[in-house]
């Protein structure tokens, strides 16, 4: 970005510097350690000067928002245009009360909803099976049939709100629903927006909510890319998620190359499927994690739209520009909450989502003070969504795009980063693929590796995190903690009979007979699974249909 | 020779989050210690299935879906219905503080909170071992 010859005179007053002022304070007072480590361990830098950037072609690698490569944001205006959605993740317990939770989010200028499932509902178990035992309504809010889902979203317009449903295995089955909502209510499915995570890969890696084996499973995702396509155009198909990733232990330049990976495996599952890249690729979005390293954070996340937008473009050819925008959802790093001394994580969220922010995304979810103790209450929630407000409304830093462009520091990292992670994708194309590579035990064996790495650092001081390892205080029992009523799966139990009494059993029985049958062929399984729902078959039993066909995913433990 | 002490981490109920489980296997096993890790989804029974047929001196629960107190309780349980009143069972994740005394009273010996270092749990089981 600089001519040669002032980039040779800055290389010798740097020189000079380092000579004179930098020696002499080095004299008087060492440096507080030998080395200095970013929060994924990648050695930092004392000083960055215009040598770090200087083989960087300002047009070519950094450009303006809304122009290839999208590295200052997939869009012209950024935050003085629009502010990024404030969605914040919840569902507990009951359909009944989680649509209370969520109105009261709506009420308090929420401007997305974003549903948490328990986990019988993440696996395709209805609340009265064995395996769903102790935990209906835990981590999220239960659902078993369309009648869940309309108490969920009553009184909701479904044309006004963006909705964000945390779904992977069973995904086919809760979008469905959630048209039938809105039929329901009158709205034609081209008006809704929202977004279903339906990303088994990073399921497998890290997270696991997985039910059927890697190749239906990612059949079943690339039948939604094009019924989507033709159907329900506004909806993100998919949000291709590194948060997980990093919650499991990975650095930031592994959540950034194997979420790229695993959306490289689902562009090629729907190219491969007879799918022009450029009907469904503008519709896939990304889910990045935030971490307490500032920085890095905001030089992740750019690298993160760069590398995808060249991927894009020269590997899979799109034309479509907006097939090589990254968009993405962030959410504030769970795993670095303290149950010690919980309002501290006020603070840690503020700086993780301020780095959001930075980095430009298009929507945020703030974690809240007590969730290393349990789910958060109404308080802590509100708390979260301040920080955000504030963050929108007085810190100015929405102003200007892409305000840390241009930072030697910034941009130096960025291109680390993008280098790194690219690295860890030609890994995996060696390893012949995102699938392959977590058959094979490498990606979660990488991120285990950070993980216990980052445990130890922790163990022996090299990294501190206050309240648990240094600055210690003898502290109470937090109290009001929220607890979800135990009663809660009998009362879904008894809904589920209510509906089973109350629906045509014939009909539904010849709708899952007619999925059976469709999963069996090579049909496009979602107008059988709507058709399905619609007769108030549980999403337990649609699910048993597939698993019947499709088996079950086996999971390679190793450690 | 005495032999090593061998443990089970094991993941009951249907939560995903097995961080945790990993590094702590992990640091068992670098702490000289035969660890055998589960995976995820294990029933109770499962658990206490392998347990017996492993031959294990130490049960590590680990869940963070806030299932503990149907799924700690039980995997004592099937332990005594067993007969096996030898086994150090213990367990953590995100365990509210005053469910702590109920599940020691329904034989969980410990539970480890987050932000537990690995040395301790070391220690612990070292110090507590039933045989």
């Amino acid at each position: 970005m600089f001519d040669k010859e002032k980039l040779a005179r800055i290389s010798e007053s740097k020189k000079k510097w380092e000579e004179n002022e930098l020696t002499k304070a080095l004299n008087r007072a060492p440096e507080q350690k030998e080395e200095f480590k970013s929060g994924s361990g990648s050695i930092v830098n004392r000083l960055y000067t215009p040598e770090d950037i200087a083989d960087i072609d300002y047009e070519k690698e950094i450009g303006f928002p809304g122009q290839y490569p999208y590295l200052r944001g997939y869009q012209p205006t950024m935050y003085r245009g629009r502010t990024w959605t404030m969605r914040m993740y919840a569902g507990f317990a009951t359909a009944e009360e989680s649509n209370e939770r969520y109105k009261y989010l709506v009420d308090q200028g929420s401007t997305g909803l974003s549903v948490a499932f328990d986990l019988p509902t993440q696996i395709g178990y209805d609340s009265d099976h064995a395996l769903a035992q102790g935990e209906v309504g835990k981590v999220g809010v239960a659902i078993d049939s369309l009648k869940d889902m309309e108490i969920l979203f009553d009184g909701i317009p479904l044309d006004k709100v963006s909705t964000s449903m945390t779904i992977n295995a069973p995904a086919a089955v809760l979008l469905a629903m959630y048209i039938a909502v809105a039929e329901k209510q009158g709205v034609s499915t081209d008006k809704l927006r929202g977004t279903i995570q339906n990303d088994i890969l990073k399921e497998y890696i890290a997270r696991g909510t997985y039910i059927f084996p890697t190749e239906p499973s990612m059949r079943l995702i690339t039948n939604i890319f094009e019924y989507c396509s033709k159907e329900v155009p506004k909806w993100n198909t998919i949000s291709i998620s590194g948060y997980h990733i990093r919650e499991a232990g990975s650095t930031a330049a592994q959540e950034v190359g194997f979420t790229l990976a695993d959306g490289i495996a689902y562009v090629e599952a729907a190219v491969e499927a007879g799918l022009d890249v450029d009907t469904f690729a503008p519709r896939l979005s990304f889910f990045f994690n935030s971490h307490n390293d500032l920085f890095e954070e905001v030089a992740k996340f750019r690298a993160a739209r760069r590398l995808w937008a060249k991927i894009m473009k020269e590997r899979f050819r799109a034309k479509n520009e907006k097939s090589m925008m990254l968009k993405f959802h962030t959410q504030t790093a769970g795993c670095t909450l303290t149950a010690q001394q919980p309002d501290n994580n006020i603070i840690r969220v503020a700086m993780q989502a301020l780095a959001a922010v930075l980095g430009g995304t298009q929507s945020l979810h703030t974690n809240s003070r007590d969730e290393a103790l349990a789910l958060p209450t109404e308080d802590s929630v509100t708390i979260a969504l301040r920080t955000q407000q504030i963050i929108a409304n007085e810190t100015g830093v929405t102003n200007t795009v892409d305000p840390l462009a241009g930072s030697y520091y910034i941009e130096a990292k960025t291109k680390e980063i993008e280098e790194k992670a690219m690295e860890y994708i030609t890994k995996i194309d060696q390893l012949g693929g995102a699938a392959r590579a977590i058959d094979l035990g490498y990606i979660q064996k990488e991120i285990s590796d950070s993980a216990y790495q980052y445990q130890m650092e922790i163990e022996s001081l090299d990294r501190i995190v206050v309240g648990v390892n240094k600055y210690q205080v003898e502290e109470e029992a937090p109290k009001g903690l929220l607890r979800v009523d135990p009663l809660v799966a009998q009362m879904q139990k008894k809904k589920i009979n209510e509906v089973k009494e109350c629906r045509n059993n014939e009909a539904v029985a010849e709708k899952l007979q007619l999925l059976k049958k469709a999963c069996q062929g090579t049909e496009n399984v979602m107008p059988f699974i709507l058709d399905a729902v619609k007769e108030y078959a549980t999403l337990g039993e649609i699910c048993g249909v597939m698993r019947e066909v499709f088996g079950e995913y086996e999971q390679a433990v190793l450690l | 020779m005495k032999r090593p002490i061998r443990v089970l981490v094991a993941k009951p109920g249907l939560d995903g989050h097995d961080r945790g489980a990993k590094v702590i296997a992990r640091a068992l096993r670098d702490a000289g210690m035969e660890v055998i890790y589960t995976g995820l989804r294990q029933t109770p029974e499962q658990i206490v299935a392998t347990a017996v047929q492993e031959d294990v001196d130490v049960i590590g629960l680990s869940l963070l879906s806030g299932a503990h107190n149907y799924l700690f309780p039980k995997v004592a349980e099937l332990l005594k219905e067993q007969g096996v009143d030898d086994l150090l069972v213990i367990g953590g994740g995100v365990i509210p503080n005053e469910d702590i005394q109920g599940l020691k009273d329904a034989g969980i010996a410990e539970i480890f909170t987050p932000g537990t270092p690995t040395r301790e749990m070391i220690d612990y089981i070292k110090n507590n071992l039933k045989r």
